[in-house]
């Protein structure tokens, strides 16, 4: 299956210490993985085992303390336009439209008003906010909230989308949808992803391979190819049974 | 159902104008009973409603006994609250969002500003009229500087405040240094900035008003003053009625302002 597949996220024994009065803190230890073009890759692990962390040191908003991690050829030293971030809780600028929160990533590159405009409105339509372009975040709920901050990070065309549990706070209902649509966007819209989430089923639905992390300080236990056919049914056998191998195998890593 | 619900608000809203209206009326007419008719307090020191109104129509137009009429005076004090508020916003409200988000800048001109923030600005009345003399100008740098301190401290807080996850947002688009500071960390700190603008507004009234009433030769301060030497409580109460009104008319404008420029609301 494998042939030659473009390589875009390399780690390299990657380890975060966060260093602090109260004593030094090994959050990511050793880490290792690959990430390859246009690929949709899950990091799913436990709560507070490093999630966030190893996203962050991919956007480069933290530095590891050991090893390196490679984009595109390019070893990563700092934030990156090239690299898109849609973080746990909404951080849309609450000063600023639907319209002006989206289009925000091409207007820093200084792309001319209306083909930014242009732009930002095909994802706004994308995710399904047509209508909304004026409104400002307060007046949306908590879903579409995040759908903006989704269309923000595409919006800006980068060559990789970092996802940090996205849907973490929306209601069941709200966060089938999501998954839905995200599965929807990244059909009409192909780009490389790197999805993190500590819910099994929605690792499932969404991820070409899972990579299952280990409990703090973390680093990979296991990979999984998921090539189940889409759009994927939660109720179907194998579904089902993937899901309880990874429940169970989740257990192993504390 | 919806309309509804803004039949019931409207109708909520009508009738506490109505208790409003109400309520100031009984007060009017408890004055008017207290002074007028029961005589409580002699007419000099208490006068009636009516008198006071009487007093402030002929004011309109006659100059005695402070040698300017009600507007000139009006216009003198607006004149100079807006001369030295404006300068104070304008100098204050970037000096502090400078000070907030360059380190150097902060550096030089925090121990300045330190040494002059604990300093009431009505304690500054004298030093102004021993430099300035009783002119306009004392009292414009008066109000500059009652206005400035509160527009650099909340200027510079509100910068302070950004959010570090909006912060690490705009990196992530490759926003630069400045590109941050104009549409994320200043914009962030507006409310702040407001809150600081109306927090000026009232110590620059209230300066204007003491500068007034200690040294000056017109204003409503002045007016008030000139009153109580005359023992025409009548003209004082008029003064007193005016500067509340101005306050009132000022915060309303203040209000539409603010509604224009601070927009979206506040996170969660
Ligand atoms: N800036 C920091 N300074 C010190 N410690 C930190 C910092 N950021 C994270 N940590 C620590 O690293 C550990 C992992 O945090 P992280 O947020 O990466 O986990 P997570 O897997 O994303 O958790 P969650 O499931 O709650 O999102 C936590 O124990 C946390 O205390
Ligand atoms: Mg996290």
């Amino acid at each position: 299956m494998m042939k030659e597949r473009k390589t875009v996220i390399e780690c390299r024994n990657v380890s975060k210490t966060f260093y602090s009065m109260a004593g030094d803190n090994l959050v990511v230890d050793n880490l290792n993985f690959n990430v390859y073009e246009n690929e949709f890759v899950v990091l799913f692990g436990p709560g507070q085992c490093g999630k966030s962390t190893i996203l962050n040191l991919i956007a480069g908003l933290e530095k590891p303390t050991g090893g390196e991690i490679i984009v595109s050829g390019e070893k990563v030293t700092g934030p990156s336009p090239k690299r898109g971030m849609v973080y746990q809780t909404t951080n849309l600028f609450m000063w600023y439209t639907v319209m002006q929160n989206v289009e925000f990533g091409p207007k820093m590159q200084g792309v001319p008003k209306k083909v930014r405009r242009e732009r930002a409105q095909k994802y706004i339509d994308l995710v399904g906010l047509k209508g909304f372009e004026k409104h400002f975040p307060v007046k949306l709920s908590g879903g579409m909230q995040q759908r903006v901050g989704i269309a923000r990070a595409y919006a800006n065309e980068p060559e990789l989308i970092c996802m940090d549990e996205p849907f973490g706070h929306l209601d069941a209902q709200t966060r089938y949808l999501m998954e839905e649509e995200v599965e929807r966007i990244s059909n009409s819209d192909r780009r490389t992803v790197v999805f993190v989430t500590n819910n099994a089923e929605e690792a499932i639905y969404l991820a070409d391979r899972i990579i299952l992390l280990h409990n703090c300080p973390t680093s990979v236990h296991k990979e999984y190819i998921v090539d189940l056919p889409r759009p994927r049914d939660y109720t179907s056998p194998d579904f089902l049974a993937l899901r309880e191998q990874i429940t169970a195998e989740m257990d192993n890593t504390l | 159902m919806n309309t509804e619900k803004i039949n019931t608000a409207k109708k909520q809203k009508r009738k506490y104008q109505i208790i409003s209206v109400l309520s100031v009326c009984v007060f009017l007419l408890v004055w008017y009973l207290a002074t007028a008719v029961f005589e409580l307090a002699p007419s000099y020191s208490l006068p009636s409603p009516v008198k006071v109104f009487n007093t402030f129509l002929t004011k309109l137009h006659s100059k005695a006994p402070d040698g300017a009429t009600l507007p000139k005076h009006f216009i003198s004090s607006l004149q100079v609250a807006m001369l030295g508020y404006l300068l104070g916003a304008v100098i204050g409200v970037p000096l502090g969002i400078a000070m907030g988000w360059f380190k150097t800048v902060d550096k030089i001109v925090r121990p300045v500003f330190d040494l002059i923030k604990p300093i009431p600005p009505i304690a500054l009345i004298p030093v102004m009229i021993v430099v300035f003399g009783i002119s306009i100008k004392a009292k414009a740098v008066l109000i500059f500087f009652s206005t400035v301190i509160p527009c650099i401290t909340n200027s510079y807080s509100g910068i302070r405040q950004t959010k570090q996850i909006h912060l690490w947002v705009s990196q992530t688009f490759g926003a630069s240094n400045m590109q941050m500071l104009f549409t994320v960390a200043s914009p962030s700190a507006l409310p702040m900035i407001f809150a600081g603008l109306r927090v000026a507004m009232g110590s620059s009234w209230m300066a204007l008003v003491a500068a007034e009433l200690l040294a000056s030769t017109s204003g409503l301060g002045y007016l008030i003053s000139i009153g109580r030497s005359l023992l025409r409580s009548d003209l004082i109460i008029v003064g007193i009625l005016c500067l509340g009104m101005i306050n009132i008319v000022l915060t309303a404008i203040f209000n539409l302002v603010e509604k224009r420029f601070v927009r979206g609301g506040k996170d969660e």
